[in-house]
């Protein structure tokens, strides 16, 4: 027999009172499992201060980080793609663009401009994983393009960040001919020999690593991102084994000799603008 | 069965000409090359030197296997980077020396494997898409059967893009495409349509240049008609483009790239 019985039911409480609302105070670290309050996560870059992970951040945070306060100028941030082959799949991609638009108050997967890193002025691209995985499609490769041109006109140097899943698969062979046009660009670009740092970020595969992200003068990658050319998923279908640990993350890539470097958030706007005061420096 | 699909397996139809078929076929005294010269040669990409009616031309192109064992020397037509690299350095050779290049695009796409991984495979093909568009040579493409997302881009940055009234080309398999969408490879067929792959698609949305059609029921029913459209339309191609100089050449193909796209500004 227990030692206590209960006598009463509990007192009526509706669900929603009965839970404390923690949800969006704080996150797991996915790295280490520790539970950290999401304000100083913000204060510490998005890395977990005890295992160092670093987490996925959006394309505006990252130019928050990267470019001098107030000297950020966005270009073609109107343009829109306006959906080559009508494409319709479980829902028609018009209607999947709108949702996302709603959602990320952006017009599509990155975000381009003009502006200054430790007083130098660069042009930089940054890619929005959240906007359908990052996909590049005509509207990403057209404002990478014009970045590029601008880059050549103004004599300024190009910083692209790259996070996505790969050419975006609703705009078909058009997104596929992105990857030319972007690389042509930037064979442009290094035979005015205008510098190109590439940062690949958590995750970036598919045609923007077998494109522009693999074409930098120096390829960094952030600590731990996964970078490559076929995603883990479709490696394993291939080979039909497990991947080992580590595999296509910056560090087996800089193992490789892929990367030049793999350089913390905290560390890279410093970094960059280092490489930049070496390359065209007076 | 949707036109698409069917096209589709009529591009990966085993009897189909692969690129050795129609080398064999069209170009005079061919001499193929080998490796990249810096780990391997892959037997997935051929290439060499030979005459296409007379003229001297550097021929590249990724080559599928018939048999069993063929297909697995071949590695299914999926190359590796070294493939890639390969194809560079004969790109490269035949710029040096003034020398028109015909590339023949057939893969289901770059393998996706540990050791391409590990070598390089997205560094391999951003290299080729960059360095293609710096050639001061000619540079045609031609689909033959599969023209399989980056895989064959690869080899695909030129002058002129044709496609074998036969083939695809698509930024996805439609199996893989399917599989996204439908959580099912089953529905590829369905796939197949959305993306539109076909070499009338492409044409529409700007992004090949023209269609070689093939004999009665295809090339795989008569490969050697198929040869003579193929060597047909190439002539043809370099004759118009040798009229131009280097630099002009680079800028054709520079322009040709740049317009692809489609989107406004609100």
């Amino acid at each position: 027999m227990s030692w206590f019985s209960k006598k009463q039911s509990p007192v009526p409480m509706p669900d929603s009172e009965r839970t404390v609302k923690t949800e969006g105070l704080w996150q797991k670290c996915d790295g280490c499992g520790q539970i950290i309050w999401r304000k100083s996560l913000e204060d510490s870059l998005h890395v977990c201060d005890k295992c160092g992970h670093h987490f996925r951040i959006d394309a505006r945070e990252r130019i928050r980080l990267l470019i001098d306060e107030g000297t950020f100028e966005e270009k073609d941030a109107a343009m829109a793609t306006s959906d080559p082959l009508s494409f319709v799949d479980s829902r028609p991609y018009r209607d999947r663009l709108k949702s996302m638009r709603k959602a990320t108050g952006m017009q599509d997967a990155i975000v381009c401009g003009h502006g200054q890193m430790q007083g130098r002025p660069v042009e930089i691209c940054s890619m929005e994983l959240k906007f359908i995985g990052g996909s590049m499609g005509t509207v990403v490769g057209e404002k990478i393009t014009r970045s590029i041109e601008r880059c050549i006109a103004g004599r300024v140097p190009l910083v692209i960040i790259s996070a996505s899943g790969g050419a975006r698969m609703q705009e078909g062979a058009v997104s596929l001919m992105q990857l030319a046009k972007i690389s042509a660009a930037l064979m442009r670009l290094d035979e005015e020999r205008i510098p190109f740092i590439s940062v690949l970020t958590d995750p970036t595969t598919g045609g923007v690593t077998a494109s522009f992200a693999m074409l930098g003068d120096l390829n960094i990658g952030e600590p731990g991102a996964l970078i490559g050319f076929a995603g883990p998923r479709v490696i394993e279908q291939t080979i039909r084994q497990k991947l080992p640990d580590g595999f296509q993350r910056s560090e087996f890539l800089l193992k490789h000799g892929f990367l030049d470097a793999v350089v913390p958030r905290s560390e890279l706007k410093s970094y960059i603008a280092g490489a930049l005061g070496f390359f065209v420096g007076n | 069965m949707n036109p698409s699909w069917a096209r589709v397996q009529l591009a990966r139809h085993p009897k189909r000409p692969h690129s050795l078929d129609y080398i064999n076929k069209i170009v005079e005294g061919f001499q193929e090359l080998h490796g990249d010269r810096h780990y391997a040669d892959d037997a997935a990409i051929v290439g060499g030197f030979g005459f296409l009616a007379g003229r001297p031309v550097m021929v590249i192109g990724q080559q599928k296997g018939r048999d069993t064992k063929q297909k697995l020397i071949r590695n299914f037509g999926m190359p590796k980077p070294e493939g890639y690299r390969k194809a560079l350095r004969l790109m490269r050779l035949a710029d040096k020396f003034r020398r028109p290049i015909l590339t023949l695009l057939d893969t289901p796409g770059a393998y996706p494997g540990i050791d391409a991984e590990e070598r390089g495979q997205a560094e391999a093909i951003a290299l080729n898409l960059r360095e293609m568009a710096r050639l001061q040579v000619p540079v045609i493409a031609i689909v033959i059967g599969e023209g399989g997302s980056g895989g064959a881009l690869g080899l695909g940055v030129a002058n002129r893009v044709y496609m074998m009234e036969n083939s695809v080309y698509s930024v996805i398999s439609p199996e893989s495409c399917a599989a996204i969408i439908y959580r099912d490879a089953s529905h590829a067929a369905k796939a197949a349509e959305a993306l539109r792959l076909t070499p009338d698609d492409l044409l529409k949305l700007g992004l090949v240049d023209g269609i070689i059609p093939e004999p009665g029921g295809g090339a795989h029913e008569d490969p050697d008609g198929a040869s003579v459209a193929l060597a047909a339309a190439a002539t043809h191609a370099l004759d118009e483009l040798s009229q131009m100089d280097g630099p002009s050449l680079a800028a054709h193909r520079y322009d040709k790239f740049r317009q692809m796209g489609s989107f406004f500004s609100e």
